[in-house]
């Protein structure tokens, strides 16, 4: 990056820039998760979700020169995993954490497996809005491009939130996730609510995945996600179970994961890999913070057993 | 007697399921030759003598792992900070090698394994205190402390810990031929497998014939019961937390000083996750882990023959115990109603 024209202007842009695209799949997750977990259930496997959808766009953007396709497989990939996770939780006895990390293994070996044929070759790639035309600063430009994703999630992230306080739909969903007996006693089947909450959080991810090897970075290989699956978690708890605010700690969180690399650029190095651990840090203190003894983290559905 | 056949059942009923799942991917996808292909995972498993000890030296920072879910399972809680404790213990243990690399070899080696334990048992014992004293969840620190503790390797091996020659992979100082532990004589297994089948008997023991470990199971069974007979909670939590912590803090101290002889980004390649899921394969029984290890192990170890014979990605062994963890974890569900089903039938 050629920062030195704008001297130290260069670090906040650069996290302008990271916090638009870095946090686009985090936004999808994690708001994808928020819904999850607002009906009770959590999964830990979007990880796996994230890496399968990741896979499959690619593969079926290359196939048919439409990246957009490929968004549109990557969800029904994320909408089937999803809904495996779910349909295992739901039979008795079954542990939702561990059967998380086992579908996160799952789709990782299985989207390096079938996904080995698409290392090479370049798929197209999804286009970006250019919201810095006024500007003749090249650096302002690159920060203010614009993918047309990031806009959908903004959209989602409200939309889901309005969704779940206004719509009968979201009050049932909230009620599966508050109190089983509730949720029964109006005669909803949670089994069913949180199959398709799961489901669509695992659409979400799967679209997350898309962004990432059809956007930012742009390619498919093995190391394409850092985690951001498995992040989501981290960040619903730190927004603590409001989509909107998923979108606000997103942001943050790809802000926080820019910093690293901006102060790299005008030559800070030291401490490159402390601030990349600092959503995680800032998480936990969130937690630590918030939680006592007597009572859990406030705002966390009553019956999402992972956090009780 | 019927418990003891469900145990069998179930469990063999899963792995054929996942099998029969794997093979048709490899029949269907890869157009390979399912029995073909089983057979070579046999003979790169357990085939041979060499096979053998790739799978037992894959086995042995599992078992370790295991542990660190196993016990504190014991108690009610879900830890699952493995990944995390491991990274930490290896990263301990390397910079104690290095610090004292020239005293004599055997107390290097006990200062690796003494700092490797403590930081594991310290990171987990974290997570096992702020559920007690704090109240915060133990499963999502546990996981949050693992991202933690990868960064704080990767500060440490590119920072102050760096050897500048370690170019492409930013490595730590290496710890010295001299102070490395190893393998079992007549073997080219390492140690490790004896630490982690010697910690699975000891916990064992401690778990069956002690009144602390007794004092573990009431505690799981009914934390309300065990505070009104007056047991000290909060004592119990940081011990099995911490000793599942220097369990995998002792994985980590294996794989430097047995395999690697530094520490670095290797150290972080989901051991700490495999070991997770072969505590719940397990049962987080600590007599199961050892045979649920080795059988991962081999199905790992088989990965590079698959690759060269078949031509398979490597990524294929993975798909394989992603299924099988998978079925097992869903068969969960058939204790106690596989012969309801049958009689009904």
């Amino acid at each position: 990056m050629g920062n030195t024209s704008i001297g130290l202007w260069g670090v906040p842009l650069a996290m302008l820039a990271g916090a638009i695209r870095v946090s686009t799949p985090f936004i999808f997750v994690s708001v994808g998760e928020c819904l999850t977990e607002r009906s009770g259930r959590i999964n830990l496997g979007l990880e796996g979700t994230l890496v399968m959808g990741a896979m499959s766009a690619y593969g079926v953007a290359l196939a048919s020169g439409s990246p957009w396709l490929g968004v549109l497989v990557a969800a029904g990939v994320g909408l089937l995993l999803g809904a495996l996770h779910a349909g295992i939780c739901q039979l008795p006895r079954v542990n939702d954490i561990a059967t998380g990390i086992g579908l996160m293994l799952f789709g990782t070996g299985l989207a390096f497996f079938l996904g080995k044929p698409y290392i090479q070759p370049k798929a197209p790639n999804l286009g970006a809005i250019e919201l810095g035309w006024w500007s003749g600063i090249p650096q302002v430009r690159q920060a203010l491009q614009v993918n047309y994703l990031f806009i959908v999630g903004i959209v989602l992230a409200f939309a889901m939130a309005w969704a779940l306080r206004n719509t009968r739909w979201g009050l049932i969903v909230r009620l599966a996730g508050e109190s089983v007996d509730a949720a029964l006693a109006i005669g909803a089947s949670v089994g069913t609510v949180r199959l398709i909450a799961t489901s669509i959080g695992g659409a979400f991810a799967g679209v997350g995945g898309a962004f990432l090897s059809l956007y930012y970075p742009g390619s498919w290989n093995e190391g394409l996600s850092s985690g951001q699956g498995l992040m989501a978690v981290a960040l619903v708890i730190f927004a603590r179970w409001e989509p909107v605010r998923c979108l606000w700690a997103s942001l943050l969180f790809g802000a926080a994961g820019a910093i690293s690399p901006a102060l790299q650029s005008v030559g800070v190095t030291e401490g490159y890999y402390l601030f990349s651990a600092a959503p995680y840090v800032l998480t936990l203190a969130l937690m630590i913070a918030t939680c006592s003894p007597e009572r859990s983290l406030r705002g966390a559905p009553g019956e999402l057993g992972a956090v009780r | 007697m019927r418990a003891v056949l469900e145990r069998i059942a179930v469990p063999t009923l899963a792995l054929l399921v996942s099998a029969l799942l794997f093979g048709l991917l490899l029949a269907v996808y890869a157009r390979v030759d399912p029995i073909e292909a089983f057979g070579l995972m046999y003979e790169g498993a357990f085939g041979t003598w060499f096979s053998w000890q790739n799978t037992l030296t894959r086995a042995a920072p599992l078992i370790l792992a295991a542990l660190c879910t196993a016990l504190p399972a014991r108690l009610g809680l879900v830890i699952i900070g493995n990944e995390g404790a491991l990274v930490l213990g290896g990263l301990a243990a390397a910079a104690a090698g290095i610090a004292i690399a020239n005293a004599p070899p055997l107390v290097v080696q006990l200062a690796m394994a003494a700092a490797g334990m403590a930081m594991g048992g310290a990171w987990i014992a974290l997570a096992g205190g702020l559920r007690q004293w704090r109240g915060v969840n133990e499963t999502i620190s546990s996981l949050l402390l693992t991202y933690i503790a990868i960064a704080l390797m990767n500060h440490f091996v590119e920072g102050p810990l760096r050897d500048p020659s370690s170019l492409n992979k930013p490595s730590s100082w290496p710890i010295g031929d001299a102070n490395m532990i190893g393998t079992i004589p007549g073997t080219d297994v390492h140690w490790g497998l004896v630490f982690g089948v010697v910690a699975c008997l000891l916990v064992y023991l401690f778990q069956r014939f002690t009144t602390w470990g007794f004092a573990m199971q009431v505690i799981g069974g009914n934390p309300k019961t065990a505070r009104m007979m007056g047991l000290d909670v909060g004592r119990y939590v940081l011990l099995a937390c911490g000793a599942g912590g220097a369990a995998a803090g002792l994985a980590g101290m294996v794989e430097v000083a047995a395999i690697h002889g530094r520490a670095n980004a290797s150290l972080a390649v989901g051991y700490g996750y495999s070991g997770i899921l072969v505590s719940f394969l397990a049962r987080h029984h600590p007599l199961a882990i050892v045979p649920v290890a080795v059988l991962l192990g081999g199905i790992s170890a088989s990965g590079g023959l698959l690759q060269r014979r078949l031509d398979l990605p490597d990524a294929a062994v993975v798909v394989l115990q992603g299924i099988i963890f998978v079925a097992i974890l869903a068969s969960e569900t058939l204790y106690g109603r596989l012969w309801k089903a049958k009689e009904a039938a």
